[in-house]
């Protein structure tokens, strides 16, 4: 089987399975064929790993006719699909973006596509490779995750309409518009499977059909399109440049340096920017946690966001050295400090993993606009780190969630005693997004240690140091909650399914393997890739490398200090004054008034508030963009 | 030879006293007497504690509050009552809510008797604790366990 | 004695046969596991001394947080709940393990993390257990770590723009009088050390005996081995923290442990002076004046460095 074999599989085979699920009624196969396809694209992706992996880059040329026509017209009937449901929900935004960006669209076709000759359409490197794994394993694990999640789901909410085929339905396709994303070569490629990943995050926002899921779909439609109008208005700048359509290639057009591939870098990292909610576009990415779990896990937080940084990441070394470049990567910067402060008055659980995302996000962005080559080695990184660490979360609060009836932080506390498995989950995945020598740190720790070497890294390293301390503050306070030991609580975890477990096993040992095995990672696939473009690669010290492995291997062990420390201990109950305390610290109180103890975590809303935060964020990015558009405006004229 | 001699912590827990004998306790922690040249502390908790120095005649409501508190101070410990209240009652023994006397409620070490008792006398009493202190720790070495005595449940 | 960091420091121009070099950082890390616990032990022994002094008392025997330790070891080991055990060991191991990274040369800023690590253990154990007290110490805790945590960081990346390198190995051997690029970090640095050593203003979380406010706060709810093992973790955590005051002085050894006395010497006065702050205030010092100061400081050094001054 060939490597293009493989690629074409990948993403036409799940849209067969998307197929399936529409037109078949609520069948009890479904979950087989769920089941089926998930690990059937979960080892091809492997398989693209092993074919791929030594390969370099590979370009394939194939005839772009008829597909080019299909997506166009694709386009133009989502395009109308759209203007009819903003004129039905009264969404002026979102009408007049969609007709701006059907006249674009249609000024393209019409205007100049007899001229083009793109033969390059698709095409596989290092950095495709782990990207489509991030959305092989991860994705086909959180389909699989998702079957026992909207039973649950319509079992508790029996007032939404149960579409659950289209859901699953949308979930496929959408995978097959990420593998689309990340092996076309061809930008009017991109544009499509990027507006395919676009509808379908608003109609699985608005899933359950209730006001606030409409309103947030359509607010996270409108972003969305705003980047999309972008993207086109990159690619009729290209096109006007060379009529032939070569610079189209996405490979071309970055090896073409910098002269000529600015204008569009900027425009497409701002379709980028929209696309990862960074400030100011953050408030759909927290608006759209009204979805169902699966959704935000997947869509949100591993998936299509990374898309956005996926394209900002390839344009990396279009923007470094650039104004513009280091512009995009201080928005990418203010959105990492701001949203880690924001998170820590979040009680939500929801929430705050949607803001620790934007902030991952905005670091990954910040070290891309300033684009240097250690700098692209360590965003690279915290993409595989953060997709893996968080999809894990998103799928634990969802569990947990179902069965504690809450999404509040106050009300996990003592979750240890009452979902042990759980607990001790969520602390990996947590302990995974800040602790070290977990991947998140090695990867700031290489941000640190990059940035300083940067022009202007000053700047970015005072909002890691800032940043950073906002997340360690937000994470270990939830830490806090979940292990805390109130005794005498039931066990409620035995009635999760065993497809979810397998699926949160799964998740839990690849952030530790990842963790463990990621200089191999490194070396067979982020610094070939790097090399080829820089000329020279990043890798950490081969000392600091077995000092950390020790590390991971020391926390590893220490958990079975418990098997040993149970036997010698004498248990006392906690220090509440001498009062005395039973089951869920009940104490009798004065006049004999028996009261609850109820502890509950520091927010800090006056400092770290996410109104007055967020107007700082929003208005300091938009004064950002607009000098970087004013000096696009400069180059294009 | 122990530790414990040389670093005796001190709780301190006024079970319904008129004050006088506190007053005299914390009067030994001032720099007149400065008991911390015996590498005595006077902690607030009993988890940290090795000698609980308690004052007062123990009354129905916090019986309850002594007998917690005192499981909360880990092995070996001991107790030392402070005044003649904290003994047997002292003026107050035959009042309606005194139970008279903390023997009544936890094993009590040692007695310092007086009203208010001196510093000089509380001072006297520790150091002799300090002895017990001592045996106890030498016979918890050579048990294999130490029994825990269980709280009943919250009145 | 303060620190065995002088054991790594070979005077340049001389060649050392006797020790072959990849053996050094061992030695380093080994003395360190070994030796700091007395150093810390005995630096704690001159602070109560120090302190009693000043408040016109005798004080304790300089031997007495031995003495203390000995006996806590010596006490059973009561727990509310058998995870406490776990974290507190983890708190000490991690400790230990990032000092010896330290005292080995390693990499500052993994240094850095590792004692975040296990720091966070700390807080962990303290939120095991359920009592307010040390609920709202493990909070507060947390304040005190994000209050210094970005001052840490950016000493960090100083001493490396002094320095040319992340390694302490480096800096240790260095020429370059370090205080003179980097006053405002020194003096950043010395604010976050009151909150790192938790005297007064900034000890909201646990405190020495005398100054409780939420009984004991993080460690209210350990007893026995588990306090013990947290002792000594302080005593390997005091001897790291003056081992960065070290790197400050290392071109001049004498100046160095000078320096160190004085400053620990400021701290012991700024504890018997000050009252206890809120955490909004330690929060503010910590990330506005040390975060300027340090900022500052380093502003000025890139742009010197750009213009082409060394």
């Amino acid at each position: 089987m060939s490597l293009l074999q493989l690629l074409l599989y990948l993403i036409l085979f799940p849209l067969i399975t998307a197929l399936f699920m529409l037109v078949s009624r609520k069948d009890p196969g479904l979950k087989a064929i769920i089941q089926l396809s998930a690990c059937a694209i979960c080892i091809v992706s492997f398989l693209v790993l092993l074919f791929g992996f030594d390969k370099g880059t590979l370009i394939f040329s194939m005839d772009p006719d008829p597909v080019s026509q299909i997506m166009f017209f694709i386009e133009l009937v989502l395009a109308a699909y759209i203007l009819y449901l903003g004129i039905r929900h009264r969404k002026s935004v979102t009408v007049f973006l969609i007709l701006v960006q059907a006249c674009l669209l249609l000024w393209f076709e019409l205007g100049f596509s007899e001229n083009l000759h793109i033969g390059n359409n698709l095409f596989l490197d290092q950095f495709s490779i782990i990207m489509a794994l991030i959305i092989g394993i991860i994705g086909s694990l959180i389909c699989v995750y998702a079957v026992g999640y909207m039973e649950t789901y319509h079992h508790h909410h029996t007032e939404i309409r149960d579409r659950r085929n289209l859901f699953f339905g949308i979930l496929f396709i959408f995978l097959s518009a990420m593998f689309g994303l990340v092996f076309s070569n061809n930008l009017l490629w991109v544009f499509f499977f990027w507006e395919i990943t676009t509808i379908c995050s608003f109609l699985l926002i608005g899933y359950s059909q209730s006001e606030e899921a409409t309103n947030n779909s359509f607010l996270a439609l409108s972003m969305n399109l705003l980047g999309g109008v972008a993207f086109m208005a990159a690619l009729i700048y290209l096109v006007i440049l060379d009529p032939a359509g070569q610079l189209l290639g996405l490979n071309f057009l970055i090896s073409s340096g910098k002269a000529v591939a600015l204008v569009p870098a900027v425009l497409i990292c701002f379709a980028g920017i929209t696309k990862a909610a960074l400030m100011p576009f953050s408030s759909w990415l927290v608006g759209a946690m009204v979805a169902p779990t699966p959704v935000s896990a997947l869509l949100h937080s591993s998936t299509m966001v990374k898309a956005g940084v996926y394209m900002i990441v390839r344009f990396a070394p279009v923007l470094s050295g650039t104004t513009e470049g280091l512009i995009i990567a201080l928005v990418g910067g203010t959105t990492f400090a701001l949203a880690s402060f924001i998170a820590i008055s979040q009680n939500n659980a929801k929430k705050v993993l949607a803001y620790s995302t934007i902030a991952n996000l905005g670091l990954i962005v910040a070290c891309a606009g300033v684009g240097t080559y250690n700098l692209m080695w360590v965003a690279i990184l915290l993409i595989i780190f953060h997709a893996i660490a968080k999809s894990l979360m998103f799928l634990c609060v969802g569990t947990v969630e179902h069965r504690i009836g809450s999404r509040n932080i106050e009300d996990m506390g003592g979750l240890i005693v009452r979902m042990p498995k759980l607990a001790i989950m969520m602390f990996i995945g947590m302990a995974g997004m800040f602790l070290a020598p977990f991947g998140m740190v090695i990867s700031k720790w290489a941000a640190i240690e990059a940035f300083i070497t940067a022009p202007f890294g000053l700047i970015f390293i005072a909002i890691l140091a800032f940043g950073g301390s906002a997340t360690v503050f937000f994470w270990s306070k939830w830490m806090g909650k979940i292990i805390s030991v109130m005794r005498d609580e039931p066990v409620i975890e035995d009635t999760v399914k065993k497809e979810k477990w397998v699926v949160l096993y799964i998740l839990t040992a690849l952030v530790v393997i990842v963790c463990l095995i990621f200089p191999l990672i490194s070396s067979i696939l982020i610094e070939p890739f790097i090399l080829n473009i820089y000329g020279q690669t990043a890798r950490l010290s081969q000392a600091n490398l077995s000092i950390m492995l020790m590390m991971l291997c020391l926390l590893l062990i220490m958990p079975f200090s418990l098997l040993f420390y149970r036997k010698g201990a004498h248990y006392a109950p906690p220090y509440m004054g001498g009062r005395p305390v039973e089951g869920h610290m009940r104490f009798s109180g004065s006049m004999g008034v028996t009261r609850e103890l109820v502890l509950s975590n520091y927010y800090l809303t006056g400092l770290f508030g996410e109104e007055r935060l967020f107007m700082v964020g929003t208005s300091l990015c938009w004064a950002l963009l607009l000098f970087a558009g004013i000096l696009l405006a400069g180059v294009i004229l | 030879m122990t530790y414990l001699k040389k670093s005796p912590w001190l709780l301190h827990y006024d079970a319904s006293s008129c004050n006088g004998c506190d007053i005299e306790v914390l009067a030994a922690l001032t720099p007149l007497y400065d008991i911390e040249r015996f590498g005595i502390i006077n902690t607030g908790n009993p988890k940290h504690a090795d000698i609980f120095l308690v004052t007062g005649g123990v009354n129905a409501q916090n019986k309850q509050v002594l007998i917690n508190t005192y499981e909360q101070i880990p092995e070996p410990k001991v107790v030392i009552a402070i005044g003649i209240c904290a003994t047997s009652g002292g003026i107050y023994r035959e009042c309606y809510n005194i139970l008279g006397g903390i023997d009544k409620v936890i094993p009590v070490d040692v007695y310092v008797p007086g009203c208010a008792a001196r510093p000089e006398s509380i001072i006297d009493g520790v150091v002799t604790a300090l002895g017990i202190l001592e045996q106890k720790r030498l016979a918890m070495k050579t048990k294999t366990g130490i029994k825990m005595v269980r709280t009943g449940d919250a009145q | 004695m303060l620190g065995a960091s002088s054991l790594c420091r070979y005077p340049p121009g001389r060649g050392d046969p006797v020790i072959p070099e990849y053996l050094v950082p061992v030695i380093g890390a080994v003395l360190y596991l070994l030796l700091a616990p007395i150093a810390g032990g005995l630096i704690a022994g001159i602070d109560r001394k120090v302190t009693a002094r000043m408040q016109g008392r005798v004080g304790p025997p300089l031997l007495q947080p031995f003495y203390d330790v000995a006996k806590l070891f010596e006490k059973e080991n009561l727990v509310v709940t058998a995870s406490q055990n776990f974290f507190v060991l983890s708190y000490l191991v991690f400790m230990a393990v990032a000092g010896a990274l330290f005292f080995s040369g390693g990499d500052m800023l993994l240094v850095i993390f590792a004692f975040t690590l296990s720091h966070i253990f700390l807080v962990l154990g303290a939120y095991a257990s359920y009592s307010p007290y040390s609920h709202i110490g493990a909070e507060r805790e947390l304040l005190q770590i994000i209050a210094y945590e970005p001052m840490i960081i950016l000493t960090a990346v100083g001493m490396y723009m002094v320095t040319r390198s992340f390694f302490v190995s480096a800096m240790v051997t260095s020429d370059i009088p370090v205080i003179l690029y980097l006053p405002g970090v020194f003096i950043g640095y010395l604010i976050v050390l009151t909150i790192k050593l938790r005297k007064s203003p900034f000890d909201l979380s646990t405190s020495h005996h005398a100054h409780q406010e939420l009984v004991k706060g993080v460690t209210t709810d350990f007893g026995g081995p588990n306090l013990g093992k947290i002792e000594i973790a302080h005593w390997y955590e005091y001897v790291f923290l003056l081992g960065v005051v070290w790197l400050f002085f290392a071109w001049n050894p004498v100046i160095a442990v000078a320096a160190i006395i004085i400053a620990y010497f400021l701290e012991i006065l700024i504890d018997n002076t000050f009252a206890r702050v809120k955490w909004q205030l330690m929060i503010r010092s910590a990330w506005i004046i040390a975060g300027t100061l340090g900022l500052v400081n380093l502003g000025v050094l890139y742009y010197l460095r750009m213009v082409g001054i060394p």
